[in-house]
């Protein structure tokens, strides 16, 4: 079916504001990937995977500037033992980076990898197999046009996190950054990701969890306020493997986190988690689609929202439970605190279940902050403003503990505090 | 210590008068006992003197060592030593017991000029009072009265009560919801706290909390006053004769 003018209008309008990577092992995917942005056209506002978010930012030839940001604190994690990767503008930086050496997993850069790499097996494969049931354009745009990224091959259990830090330097900066991560069976891994990015920013990646593996991914957006990202996450689970994904956002004129989750093996465990926290001028989405394919597998999904002054969330969360996938347990949840009547919270959760023996759940909530909670905090005499914190606290409490490691959600936590706690200042 | 003079006190939404002209002076190193049948404003007292919304003041005072306390915010009364033991005490999911208590204790310190409490020195106090009202520590990790059983969570405030020592403290119906064995040991909890400089009110319905906590004054409140007072002996024949008798004697 011929796309509307107008769609291919702008979708041409955007390719032909980019350039294609040639000459390496990537070209055929890249060129498949460009066919099927053709093919799909680039979203806007009458699409239906997009109607609580327009696109046109996220789309548009030429990216909106963004002022960046000095938050005047010293970025999360940095006081941990990892190994880090620093992309400055969606540059990948070696100055700034450690050696990309560590036992237990080794590391290429995207634009430098031989001819013949593991990668090639997963450059846009995960990509390409999420495009339905529903299409996902701007992940087809970012594997056509990607200019860097991270190769990431975990053989063993590496010692410190992976930890990808980006660096916002350039108000017009428009970043497409590719990651491919491949966990061999039995191995294990934690990667972490931080940092504003850039003015606009579209960023995949592609995750294969082998039998037995297990990989946590822990991802801070923010603080930067005009920031435009559109994010994607695809992952695909074999047999007992695990995957935790736990995302924190501060501020960003626009934010669109898809995850697509797909168990191919029996006995696996995804768990997709996150808290938001916007004000004003902030409109982020979280939109996660999990596919249950094989037997006994546990998902959960887990959003917060905390929204004030005209801040809007959305929440589009499916559940798909294929015919064989028997004894599936699936778990959604998404709840929105409005600190005021001027924020929206927009939530669409799915389920779609063709297999008989399977235990799914789903709820959603708005709601206010509580006032008996705020009543009793006050009267043993903590301020209103510090009592609002921790009932602020209290409500994402159950997507941060999400992480496994203890260590992270306290420093999750305690930079959450911090913001909070300024804000009043 | 707490003056309560002529209070008026009306629903802020609708328009009915809760409490019509109460009087009542509670000295330091006193417990006063409030009686009364159901719906006769005795919760509303404690709330409208702890700050609760939903309430009009609309003529007396009330002050607690010669502060107005009806102009206060909540925390602020708090901070100048009001404490409400509450008869169903809220529960927090998130918000662990412990960090709870040590930002209510430094925030009353803060507010107060004083010096906060360090972390050290908050442990090995609280572990103390913990271990008196046999409160053990996990009760004191997990989240503030979140499945705490009733007498669980009544031994919570009293800790609460412990660690914020309050000059002025008020108990709403602290005995309800508890069986002999708890009762005793929030009342224990209670007596160890009477102290020269400390105020108390307790409210409650029945006689037998002042078995245990023994008051120096007793009133008895109906309608929205305060119709008799008098010594420990009024909460004795309110126990035999119930109110019927005291109601028609003031009629």
């Amino acid at each position: 079916m011929a796309l509307p003018q107008a769609k291919q209008d702008a979708t041409e309008a955007r390719i032909t504001a980019l350039s294609l990577p040639e000459g390496g092992w990537a070209d055929p995917a890249r060129r498949d990937a460009l066919a099927r942005v053709r093919a799909m056209g680039l979203p806007n506002a009458r699409d239906e995977y997009w109607k609580f978010t327009r696109p046109d930012t996220l789309v548009a030839a030429e990216a909106p500037a963004a002022a960046t940001m000095d938050s005047g604190e010293a970025p999360l994690f940095d006081s941990r033992d990892r190994l880090k990767l620093v992309f400055v503008d969606g540059v990948f930086s070696p100055e700034e980076s450690d050696d990309l050496s560590l036992e237990g997993v080794t590391i290429d850069r995207l634009a430098e990898a031989k001819d013949i790499h593991w990668a090639k097996d997963l450059y846009g494969v995960l990509e390409a197999r999420a495009q339905s049931p529903v299409a996902r354009p701007l992940a087809a745009l970012n594997t056509a046009f990607a200019s860097d990224g991270l190769l990431i091959h975990v053989t063993g259990k590496p010692s410190k996190p992976i930890s990808l830090i980006y660096r916002h330097v350039s108000d017009r900066s428009d970043a497409i950054l590719h990651h491919v991560v491949k966990v061999d069976p039995g191995a294990e891994a934690t990667i972490l990701e931080n940092g504003p990015a850039a003015a606009r920013f579209n960023k995949c990646m592609e995750v294969d969890v082998a039998e037995g593996a297990c990989l946590h991914h822990i991802r801070a957006q923010g603080r930067d306020h005009e920031r435009r990202a559109a994010t994607h996450i695809f992952a695909r689970l074999e047999k007992e493997s695990v995957f935790k994904s736990f995302t924190l956002t501060v501020n960003g004129a626009m934010t669109r986190n898809e995850v697509v989750v797909e168990f191919t093996g029996d006995d696996a465990v995804a768990h997709v988690a996150g808290a938001c926290m916007g004000d004003g001028d902030f409109h982020h989405d979280d939109t996660v689609f999990v596919t249950h394919d094989a037997v006994n597998c546990e998902s959960r999904q887990v959003f917060k929202k905390v929204l004030r002054n005209g801040a809007t969330g959305v929440f589009q969360g499916k559940i798909l439970v294929k015919p064989d996938a028997q004894k599936t347990d699936g778990y959604q949840i998404s709840q929105s605190l409005l600190l005021d009547g001027d924020s929206q919270f927009l939530a669409k959760p799915e389920l779609e279940i063709y297999a008989d023996d399977v235990a799914c759940s789903h709820g959603s909530t708005s709601g206010a902050i509580d006032e008996d909670g705020l009543f009793y905090l006050r009267a043993r005499g903590v301020p209103r403003g510090t009592a609002e914190d921790l009932l602020t606290i209290a409500f994402i409490a159950e997507a941060v503990q999400e992480v496994e490691d203890e260590s992270l959600q306290e420093d999750l936590v305690e930079r959450v505090a911090g913001w909070l706690a300024r804000r009043r200042d | 210590m707490l003056e309560i003079k002529n209070l008026h006190v009306k629903l802020e939404e609708e328009d009915k008068q809760i409490l019509k002209g109460v009087d009542l002076t509670v000295e330091a190193g006193k417990v006063h006992a409030i009686m009364g049948p159901n719906g006769s404003g005795k919760s509303t007292l404690s709330y409208v003197l702890s700050g609760r919304d939903g309430y009009e003041v609309t003529d007396g005072s009330a002050t607690l060592l010669g502060e107005d306390l009806l102009d206060m915010e909540v925390e602020d009364r708090a901070a100048a030593g009001l404490f409400l033991a509450f008869q169903y005490p809220v529960e927090i999911p998130g918000v662990g017991n412990m960090t709870f208590l040590r930002t209510a204790v430094n925030a009353q310190r803060k507010a107060r000029g004083e010096e906060e409490m360090s972390s050290a020195e908050f442990l090995k106090v609280i572990r103390a009072r913990a271990k008196d009202l046999k409160i053990d520590a996990e009760m004191l990790k997990r989240p503030v009265n979140v499945g705490f059983s009733g007498g669980e969570k009544k031994r919570n405030e009293i800790l609460q009560m412990a660690m914020l020592e309050p000059k002025m403290c008020i108990l709403d119906e602290t005995d309800s919801g508890l069986d002999v064995d708890a009762m005793k040991l929030v009342a224990d909890g209670v007596n160890a706290l009477r102290d020269e400089g400390r105020g108390f009110l307790v409210i409650t319905h029945y006689q037998r909390l002042l078995d245990h906590i023994k008051p120096d004054v007793v009133h008895i409140m109906a309608n929205g006053r305060i119709i008799k007072t008098g010594g420990p002996e009024l909460a004795l024949e309110v126990e035999q004769n119930g109110y019927a008798d005291i109601l028609e004697e003031v009629a």
